[in-house]
């Protein structure tokens, strides 16, 4: 259906014309977290309207796409071995890293995008570590950054899919990237880049409102506004539960 | 099936969580320690925060100690005079607990100290009961009457002398009282209840019966874990409802059928399976802090 609707957008913007630039939709701009999420799928999709018709010796069009969670300050610690154990002895503290970063490309990310332009975008998981370093204490911060990297990209959070982007006749893009069910509340980002001969030629952005919701929300708010309450109240269930079932299995044995 | 938790904002199977407090809750029947020493490791290791992981246990540790605790009471094996006793040394140690926590915490080291109190206490407790229930053991088989604990040590020439009627026992109420104390302060640096600690120095310096020191220890636990986890709540907002929601059910369910299995056991079979776990738990957490871990870094949220 989606791929319908990208089709019929392409048919209406095709007879348009301006420079290469990007029109682009997802399938949600909105995600709920609920008690039972289980992750979520947003499919992105647009087209490329251009002036004139790209010249028979132009190199072909390529598509990057990523998604960027909400930039928190993280704390990386290192462990060395001291007496026979192992202790944590230097730590970083990284002022901010992406709780998620997919990026999905139409081909491999160092040929078809130059280390200027993917400096300028923040785009490749070793730009990323570049942007987020903040030194203290050890002289030794890129292993810090890239332990951030390493370790989420083994959770899962942060991923690189080359040739994840399908484009058909320059024309037409589309990707489906899939969101953990481990998803941080909060303002998600959406960045399509166009590149021909390794430069950047477009940048359109769109956001994502990713948030809790139903009783998982109610339990949040309830955490942090009145936590005196929500403490006691947490206690009150807790002694219920335990006298609920001591009674159950007084009956059952009778 | 999965279920998102709000407050450690990940994702987790329903039934691992409900057949981890099953397995706490049996264990915390059984042997009237909170498992508080088990949950905590047992959380971090399916992926929930650390913070979250110590704040949550806490309330699910009240929901299954009062379950176990009423099976207890209605077979009068709960020395509530003893209990009270050791809550009020208990409550006082458990705020000096808190302080020096806070002081670990601004030096950097506070998980190390935890998993260094863990593999000490864990480990001389555990040797200690393995040792005295393998003798006990080793003599009922042997035909010869199990000979009586003594009953009689220094603790039972201080002053302040108490009646515990329950108990059976005429003693002063300052080894109780110091006694709460110390656990207190410990329960609250490691996280736990101290039902692994407290237990053993029942039987062992107060000479309490095992079959009372249970339903007593799950007593005073209770208090104990109400008021770090309101504290966890109040302070760090780190208690997630609905984790301990789910830990819980599965927890009392566990505890009713621990305490109908412990009360058919012998004391001392009691004794050396609680021996052979807190020794197994503290086994890995030694092996932890020698074996080369495959990741040197770690990573902690900013909370």
């Amino acid at each position: 259906m989606w791929r319908a609707l990208a089709l019929l957008l392409l048919l209406v913007i095709a007879p348009l014309a301006a420079e290469e630039t990007i029109i682009a939709s997802m399938n949600q701009n909105r995600v709920s977290i609920t008690a039972d999420f289980d992750g979520s799928e947003i499919f992105i999709f647009g087209a490329v309207r251009r002036d004139e018709a790209v010249p028979d010796d132009a190199s072909p069009l390529q598509v990057i796409i990523m998604v960027t969670g909400p930039m928190r300050p993280v704390i990386v610690r290192k462990k060395e071995r001291r007496w026979g154990i192992w202790v944590n002895t230097e730590s970083v503290r990284v002022g901010a890293a992406p709780s998620l970063y997919t990026i999905a490309t139409t081909g491999p990310l160092n040929e078809i995008l130059s280390e200027t332009d993917r400096l300028r975008y923040g785009i490749g998981l070793d730009r990323l570590v570049r942007t987020v370093g903040e030194a203290n204490g050890t002289n030794d911060v890129p292993a810090f950054n890239e332990a951030v990297v390493r370790i989420r990209q083994h959770s899962g959070l942060y991923a690189e899919i080359d040739g994840h982007v399908e484009l058909e006749a320059e024309t037409l893009f589309s990707t489906a990237i899939a969101l953990p069910a481990d998803l941080v509340e909060g303002d998600y980002t959406v960045r399509i880049v166009l590149a021909r001969d390794r430069v950047a030629l477009g940048v359109v952005d769109h956001d994502i409102a990713v948030r809790k919701a139903g009783i998982g929300r109610w339990i949040y708010i309830m955490a942090h506004e009145q936590p005196l309450l929500y403490g006691i109240l947490a206690l009150l269930v807790a002694l219920a539960a335990g006298w609920a079932a001591s009674e159950a299995f007084r009956l059952l044995r009778r | 099936m999965q279920i998102y938790l709000p407050i450690a904002e990940v994702s987790v199977n329903l039934f691992l969580l409900l057949g981890l407090g099953g397995l706490v809750g049996l264990l915390s029947g059984m042997f009237g320690v909170g498992g508080g020493f088990l949950m905590t490791p047992l959380l971090f290791f399916i992926g929930i925060p650390p913070a979250v992981a110590v704040g949550t246990q806490a309330n699910q540790i009240v929901a299954s100690s009062f379950s176990g605790l009423l099976a207890h009471v209605r077979r009068r094996t709960v020395d509530f005079r003893m209990g009270l006793v050791l809550l009020s040394g208990g409550l006082v140690g458990s705020a000096f607990g808190v302080q020096i926590f806070k002081y670990l915490t601004a030096l950097g080291q506070v998980e190390l100290m935890v998993t260094l109190f863990y593999v000490v206490f864990l480990g001389a407790i555990g040797a200690l009961m393995f040792v005295e229930s393998l003798r006990a053991i080793r003599a009922t088989r042997g035909g010869r009457a199990q000979p009586a604990r003594k009953r009689h040590n220094w603790v039972h020439h201080l002053p302040l002398r108490m009646r515990f009627r329950t108990s059976n026992l005429y003693i002063s109420v300052i080894p109780p009282i110091v006694i709460g104390l110390m656990v207190g302060v410990l329960a609250a640096i490691m996280g736990v209840g101290g039902g692994f600690i407290m237990l053993p120095a029942m039987i062992y310096i107060l000479g309490m019966p095992t079959k009372v020191v249970v339903g007593t220890s799950l007593f005073q636990i209770i208090f104990v874990t109400a008021a770090t986890s309101i504290m966890h709540a109040v302070e760090n907002q780190t208690v997630d409802a609905l984790l301990a929601l789910v830990l819980l059910i599965g927890g009392v369910i566990g505890a009713q059928f621990g305490t109908r299995i412990g009360m058919r056991m012998k004391a001392e079979q009691l004794r050396i399976l609680l021996a052979i776990l807190v020794l197994i738990v503290c086994f890995k957490l030694a092996a932890d802090l020698v074996l080369t871990p495959s990741e040197l870094y770690s990573l902690s949220e900013v909370m």
